[in-house]
């Protein structure tokens, strides 16, 4: 195990050293102490490697991830992987909002509660909160499942495109455009992959499933008064 | 009336009202039927206050003028010089402003790069990411960075030779895009994760942060990703220009693209488009006293954008204090778009070349706002490529005429000094002399 | 647009520490506000006098013998303690109205920061280790506290414009975000009568409480109102003699961290604020809820 000391060190550097890795690095395990709230931590990475990092983390943590798997032994600040491509990152406390915001693919799991806007425009990524989420989460998803094992804001789903959306706790209220849509076995199927990716211990079959009513897909006059 | 005619009583001529006018009265009508508001690309039809009421007076015996041809006119630009490892330098000072696949055709695209680089200047990505054929056949790309997030990806990010965090756009300062259903190609689709043939919904804010303090928190995070190699812009809409650029600076930009509302978009709502925002003209004077204020003009570089169209505009954005200008909708005219030949056409869709503004439908007959195959096959890149560089060319060449008349060496050392206004607003707008007098709106002394 | 902290504390042991404590968070959110800082302190050492928080560009000359001018002026003893720019006058609370009539007479060019039993207000253009520094607010100790650092984002950069901005006796509130309604509010609130003196955004949402407040409302039912009648984003801290408050607009973006154990409640626009603090591994840590009214109080 590699250790890098953030503020020792500084982020430049431990961003350098982590983009240095290559797909055949034999330093595979990295890890970043005195994290302390900072911003862009391993930020870009684009190698098989995993980093855990000491502590809290300040925004965009993970940011852009390929291949990379992050372990944040904390909370995580705003926009933790946000538009991450590939990998995996796990927080083992809480997330600020936008966590996995526009994320293209990879799994995000937030072991605590995730605040507002969890999973904002996201664009393949799976994201599986163990606690709750916070209001305007999945607010014009596109694509990818999010999952919760707890509860739900305000305005879950507000014009969602093709994501999916798994809650098993109760929806505080939906968003325009999003609805409650049968759970058909191929869902159950997802969703108990991702709970066990994601460590959660919870059955498939206690949630219920979200997505697009599909009503703003093309403009209709009747349906102005959601815009 | 009839009766009264033939009793020989005059009667008053049918009377047009001016605030019921028919183009009005028409969208009314249309709105009665649609229930929905009007969307067209482009930029703000109506008149506004612009570059063309400025003059530059040239040197005659107090000041001297360089010979054309002969002496040297310099038109290079180096931007972001502030923070980057790898600045982009430009041949000319006109950049090819952002403009999305999707919203036009790849083969438009392709010319756009192509006549970028033998004009040896940029062009921009726009909303829906970077295609392959786009980073090809453009040497200097300038990658974009929005709200919607479409195709996104770290590895394009470090493709870009610069990345530009667009705020704002002057057609809509303060609002997202809409691009309708027929344009969302498969491979449309598929860039940007939506199913195929549905309306896009652009969102107006950046999913991830808010306001200035945390754009500081994103520009640090994207040079990061980027190793602080290449510069980073931020385009803002001609909203409040002082405050917007010092906000810009502070946050940690390189470099200010500054859109006015004559700037173009490739759909949003007609309202959007005519009733927000300020007139290029009217923002480039705050803009460059921001940076002075900051002692940042020249260190953080300004594009100017909206309504650019010729040498002598760009002369006029430079004297102003703009770094260099970009381009959008000149362009696409130098590539073939609203051109009298297809005329035919365009009485067929209800519109006439010159007015054909539904860039968002998709049947653009010159084939450049479109994702239809057979339209796009009327259009020849390498062809549109060989246009727009001589456009480039030709509006660099007038440009140093107007630098050269004016004594100038460099188009950098153009001053507001050099110009005089036509009208009291421009003089206002532009805070130059009204021609003739050495007083200006909002000047003491009059 | 800027970055905030807040701490109040419930171990009273940790009270010599306050200011020590408050100024490595505030120093930690200079990158949100490097413009201008400001501090608000609620001391423990209130007695029977009251004190008024003045500042003034040209301390020297302004400060040498106000303790004494205007001690002759209400006709009472009048105490002051010199800092840098500000000065913090002891007097007897029932002479608080009468004071700030004559300082406006015999001190023209001195400015209220704030009134009250407890509350000190310093607040300077500049760095915010910098400020703090100036006013030595790291040996300041208190039972509760509310710092901020500015970018600022339409109105000027002055010492006015920088928070906290006082609202009442003991009273001040700290922003993070922006106002888009504030001009015809300010219009509505000087027409009201209450004195609103720079064109800040912030001072019209304090000045929004004071008025509130003087028309019967709690500070909890004014912060409830504001959420109907300030339109824009913004996240606020209020502090009070025995308190202090959170609220968020209902979008809520700007960013709000709060934590708490059995010593202490702590605000930090981000968590890097907060990392400091003791036990801070153990501590509660949420974001508040949009449009919810958050307050605590000895």
């Amino acid at each position: 195990m590699q250790t890098i000391d953030l503020e020792a060190q500084g982020l430049r550097s431990l961003n350098e050293t982590l983009h240095a890795q290559s797909a055949d690095t034999n330093q595979t395990a990295w890890e970043v102490v005195n994290a302390k709230g900072s911003h862009a931590i391993a930020v870009g990475l684009d190698a098989p490697i995993e980093v855990t990092v000491n502590g809290s983390t300040g925004y965009y943590c993970g940011g852009m991830n390929k291949q990379a798997t992050i372990n944040v032994k904390g909370s995580a600040g705003p926009g933790v992987g946000e538009n991450m491509m590939s990998g995996t990152i796990i927080v083992e406390g809480d997330a600020s909002q936008y966590a996995g915001a526009t994320g293209h693919g990879g799994l995000l799991v937030i072991k605590g509660n995730a605040s507002s806007r969890c999973g904002i425009s996201m664009k393949g990524i799976d994201i599986v909160v163990h606690g709750n989420i916070g209001h305007m989460s999945a607010f014009m998803a596109q694509s990818g499942n999010l999952v919760v094992l707890g509860d739900a804001g305000d305005a879950l789903g507000d014009s969602c495109y093709e994501a999916r959306l798994f809650v098993r706790g109760e929806v505080k209220s939906l968003g325009a455009d999003c609805e409650k849509k049968e759970m058909r076995p191929e869902h159950i199927e997802i969703l108990k992959d991702l709970l066990e990716r994601a460590g959660a211990d919870a059955k498939p079959e206690e949630f219920t499933r979200y997505g697009s009513a599909r009503k703003l897909y093309n403009f209709d006059v009747d349906n102005a008064s959601a815009y | 009336m009839k009766d009264q005619q033939h009793k020989g009583i005059p009667t008053t001529t049918p009377r047009q009202s001016a605030t019921f006018s028919q183009d009005v009265n028409s969208d009314i009508r249309r709105a009665a039927a649609t229930g929905i508001y009007d969307i067209r690309g482009g930029g703000a039809k109506r008149r506004v206050p612009h570059f063309d009421d400025l003059l530059f007076m040239g040197a005659s015996i107090s000041r001297y003028p360089l010979e054309g041809y002969r002496e040297k006119c310099e038109t290079k630009v180096t931007l972001g010089t502030r923070f980057a490892k790898n600045p982009i330098e430009l041949d000319i000072p006109i950049t090819i402003a952002g403009m999305s696949f999707g919203a036009l055709s790849g083969p438009a695209k392709e010319a756009l790069g192509r006549g970028a680089n033998a004009a040896g200047t940029s062009t921009t990505t726009g909303d829906g990411g970077m295609t392959p054929e786009e980073r090809g056949h453009s040497a200097k790309l300038v990658y974009q960075y929005l709200p919607s997030r479409y195709g996104m990806n770290p590895d394009d990010l470090r493709k870009a030779d610069a990345i530009e965090i667009v705020v704002g756009q002057g057609a809509k300062p303060g609002g997202g895009g809409m691009l309708l259903g027929q344009k969302i190609s498969d491979r449309v689709a598929m860039m940007r994760n939506l199913p195929k043939g549905i309306d896009q919904r652009s969102a107006c804010r950046h999913p991830d942060w808010t306001g200035p303090d945390d754009l500081e928190i994103k520009i640090l995070e994207i040079r990061e990703i980027t190793g602080w190699k290449v510069p980073i812009y931020v385009k803002i809409a001609g909203a409040r220009p002082y405050f917007d650029t010092t906000l810009a600076v502070k946050a940690g930009a390189d470099v200010i693209v500054l859109d006015g509302m004559q700037g173009g978009t490739a759909a949003t709502q007609d309202v959007f488009i005519e009733h927000v925002g300020q007139p290029t003209l009217a923002c480039i004077r705050p803009a460059v006293q921001a940076l002075q204020d900051l002692g940042m003009h020249r260190e953080v570089q300004l594009i100017v954008s909206g309504g650019i169209r010729s040498g002598a505009d760009v002369a006029k954005a430079m004297a102003l204090g703009a770094d260099a200008v970009a381009i959008g909708t000149a362009a696409l005219i130098a590539l073939g778009d609203n051109d009298p030949k297809w005329e035919e056409e365009y009485q067929k869709l209800g519109t006439t070349h010159g007015a054909y503004d539904d860039w968002h439908e998709g049947r653009d007959p010159a084939g450049i706002t479109t994702q239809d195959p057979e339209l796009m096959a009327r259009f020849d890149p390498i062809e549109g490529g060989r246009r727009l560089k001589n456009y480039l060319k030709v509006m660099t060449l007038e440009a140093q005429t107007i630098a050269r008349a004016c004594g100038k060496n460099h188009m950098h050392n153009l001053e507001p000094e050099d110009l005089v206004a036509l009208t009291m607003e421009a003089a206002a707008m532009a805070q130059v002399p009204l021609a003739g007098t050495n007083w200006y709106p909002g000047k003491g002394g009059f | 647009m800027c970055g905030i902290v807040g701490l109040f504390l419930k171990d009273k042991s940790l009270e010599p520490r306050l200011g020590e404590m408050l100024t490595d968070m505030l120093v930690t959110m200079t990158d949100r506000g490097p413009d201008s800082a400001g501090i608000a302190i609620y001391g423990n050492d209130a007695g029977t006098m009251a004190k008024l928080t003045v500042q003034s560009d040209h301390a020297d000359a302004d400060f040498a013998t106000i303790d004494a001018d205007l001690g002759h002026a209400i006709n009472a003893k009048v105490s002051s303690k010199h800092k840098d720019t500000h000065a913090v006058l002891s007097l007897p609370a029932d002479k608080l109205a009468h004071a700030r009539e004559a300082l406006r007479e015999i001190r023209p060019n001195v400015r209220i920061m704030s009134a009250g039993d407890s509350i000190e207000i310093y607040k300077e253009v500049g760095l915010p280790k910098d400020v703090a520094h100036r006013f030595h607010v790291e040996q300041m100790s208190g039972s509760h506290g509310i710092g901020h650092t500015r970018m600022a984002t339409e109105s000027a950069v002055t010492t006015m414009g920088a928070h906290p901005f006082s609202t009442g006796s003991d009273q001040c509130l700290v922003h993070n975000g922006s106002l888009s309604n504030h001009n015809s509010l300010r219009r509505k609130l000087r027409r009201e009568g209450i004195h609103i003196e720079t064109e800040n955004d912030t001072e019209v949402g304090a000045a929004y409480l004071t008025w509130k407040m003087q028309n019967g409302s709690t500070l909890g039912e004014a912060l409830e109102s504001s959420l109907e009648d300030l339109d824009g984003f913004f996240t606020f801290v209020v502090g009070t003699k025995d308190g202090f408050g959170v609220v968020r607009d209902p979008i809520a973006c700007k960013p709000a961290v709060m934590a708490e154990t059995d010593q202490y409640v702590a605000f930090g626009s981000e968590y890097r604020a907060l990392v400091n603090l003791p036990g801070i591994e153990d501590a509660r840590v949420w974001e508040p809820e949009p449009a919810t009214v958050y307050f605590w109080s000895h």
